[in-house]
């Protein structure tokens, strides 16, 4: 099992520009649970997703791991980048379009950070890597670059990237959305297992299935506002919220044939 | 009637000549990496003054032709008290005048690249002097590399201009050359032939990087 963290987000305010992008949000995500995110496009999933690791700053209210406030060490005051980093180190964060390195092969992507963040050796990061690879499939795909994997392995790779470092969260943003559809079951697949070892993750996603057979909870944002937080089964076959069911119709009607 | 005889009789003091194209060509590519990379650093600073001097270098370089350059710095060195031969002269003013083409040569790559790629070593841990060593050099260094290359092809035409201060590279030496022989079409032919034969080599090599780096 992993040591699993907890995330609290408190009355968290974003801004671009004059735009409100998130407004007051409030959101705990259990540790050792998986959390799906879920609501129209632009509702500010990913924005909330990335003010976890700080990839997004956020303008006012908490987002606390493990009780330790990210980003900032106190009301206005900006964390040092050094210790930012070392924060980020225990959040793994995988993205829409894989974003690998292309100019090395599947078994440097995972090694890299290992070498530079986790200092180890050459070898031992080499060894510690192909773990990771074996652990999503890869082990025969680790000295392809990634032009010449496919979707699913080149998402999976950026998986392993992932826990190669040994994370306590995981962050998915969409991570099936860039795939051919017969693709998309091997980066669940993965992302299954990963949630069965006790792993805390809080996924952006479009799959419902994954949502209602996975998830310990799901949330639902629209324009910028948590509108619900809740078991699968109570968002997703009995919405409290007409926002909800409108947008589960408009999901039901697109995947109609 | 066309005179194969002096056509190839001009090669030999031409290749003699070339010695300086190239000399010229390729230490001025070599400056203008290094200052280029300098330039280019000051473009991307978080300090405004730096971005502002760097733009200023660029639109200044770019806007003024190099034969002015050339002569302006000829005679400006001397003024200041800094007496070099004529071919360092020729070197320093085409590196500089290259930096400036090169320098946006690289912002453009490193801008180029999907911001995703540093996202993604960011989110990691990596420090950012990391991120630019590993992540972002070396795939905007690549994706620069044909730029680069017909940059160097751009330079070795252009070197003909570093006449002007008396340097007797390709070009001068043939107008010398046909002068003497009065056979100028033959020998610009020579010429030609000369600067074609150089340019096809860079550019067999800008090939050969490309598909070397690609991935
Ligand atoms: N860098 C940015 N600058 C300005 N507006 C942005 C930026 N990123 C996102 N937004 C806006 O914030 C809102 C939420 O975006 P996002 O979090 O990407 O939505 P989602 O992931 O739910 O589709 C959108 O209206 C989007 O246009
Ligand atoms: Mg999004």
């Amino acid at each position: 099992m992993v040591q699993a963290s907890a995330v609290e987000i408190r009355n968290l305010d974003k801004f671009y520009g004059p735009f409100q992008a998130l407004k007051q949000i409030d959101l705990t995500i259990p540790p050792g649970k998986v959390t799906c995110l879920i609501g129209p496009s632009g509702s500010g999933k990913s924005t909330l997703l990335r003010c976890i690791n700080f990839l997004e700053e956020y303008d006012a209210g908490e987002v606390r791991i493990d009780d330790q406030l990210i980003g900032y060490d106190g009301p206005g005051r900006k964390m040092s980048a050094r210790k930012l980093r070392q924060m980020r180190r225990s959040i793994g964060m995988v993205f829409q379009q894989f974003n690998l390195w292309p100019h090395m092969t599947a078994l440097e992507n995972v090694a890299e950070g290992l070498i530079r963040v986790r200092g180890l050796g050459k070898a031992d990061a080499a060894t510690r890597a192909a773990e990771a690879l074996r652990k999503v499939g890869l082990e025969d795909k680790m000295q392809n670059h990634p032009a010449r994997l496919s979707g699913g392995q080149q998402q999976r790779v950026a998986i392993a990237r992932a826990i190669a470092m040994e994370p306590r969260l995981m962050l998915f943003d969409e991570p099936t959305s860039a795939l051919d559809p017969e693709l998309v079951g091997e980066v669940l697949q993965v992302m299954k297992t990963l949630a069965g070892e006790g792993m805390t993750m809080a996924v952006v996603t479009h799959e419902m299935g994954f949502a209602a057979h996975v998830a310990d909870q799901v949330a639902f944002m629209e324009a910028g506002e948590l509108v619900a937080v809740d078991s699968p089964d109570a968002i997703l076959h009995n919405p409290s919220d007409p926002r909800i069911s409108d947008f589960l119709r408009t999901y039901h009607e697109r995947n109609a044939f | 009637m066309f005179s194969t005889q002096t056509f190839f009789d001009s090669f030999g003091p031409l290749f003699w000549a070339a010695r300086y194209t190239l000399l010229v060509s390729g230490l001025g590519i070599a400056l203008g990496l290094v200052i280029g990379a300098l330039v280019c650093a000051a473009a991307l600073s978080r300090v405004r003054a730096l971005r502002r001097f760097a733009a200023l270098w660029v639109s200044f370089l770019r806007g003024v032709p190099l034969l002015v350059q050339l002569l302006l710095m000829y005679y400006l060195l001397p003024v200041i008290g800094i007496n070099v031969p004529a071919i360092a002269a020729a070197v320093i003013t085409v590196g500089i005048c290259a930096s400036a083409y090169i320098s946006e040569i690289w912002r453009g790559a490193i801008g180029a690249l999907p911001p995703g790629q540093s996202e993604a070593a960011a989110a990691i841990g990596m420090a950012p002097r990391d991120i630019w060593t590993r992540i972002v050099l070396p795939q905007a260094v690549v994706m620069s590399l044909p730029a680069l290359v017909n940059e160097l092809i751009l330079l070795v035409k252009a070197s003909s201009l570093v006449s002007v201060v008396g340097i007797l590279e390709v070009t001068r030496a043939s107008q010398a050359q046909a002068a003497t022989t009065f056979r100028p079409l033959e020998v610009y032919l020579a010429a030609a032939c000369i600067y074609l034969l150089i340019n096809l080599c860079l550019a067999g090599l800008g090939r050969y990087l490309e598909h070397r780096m690609a991935v």
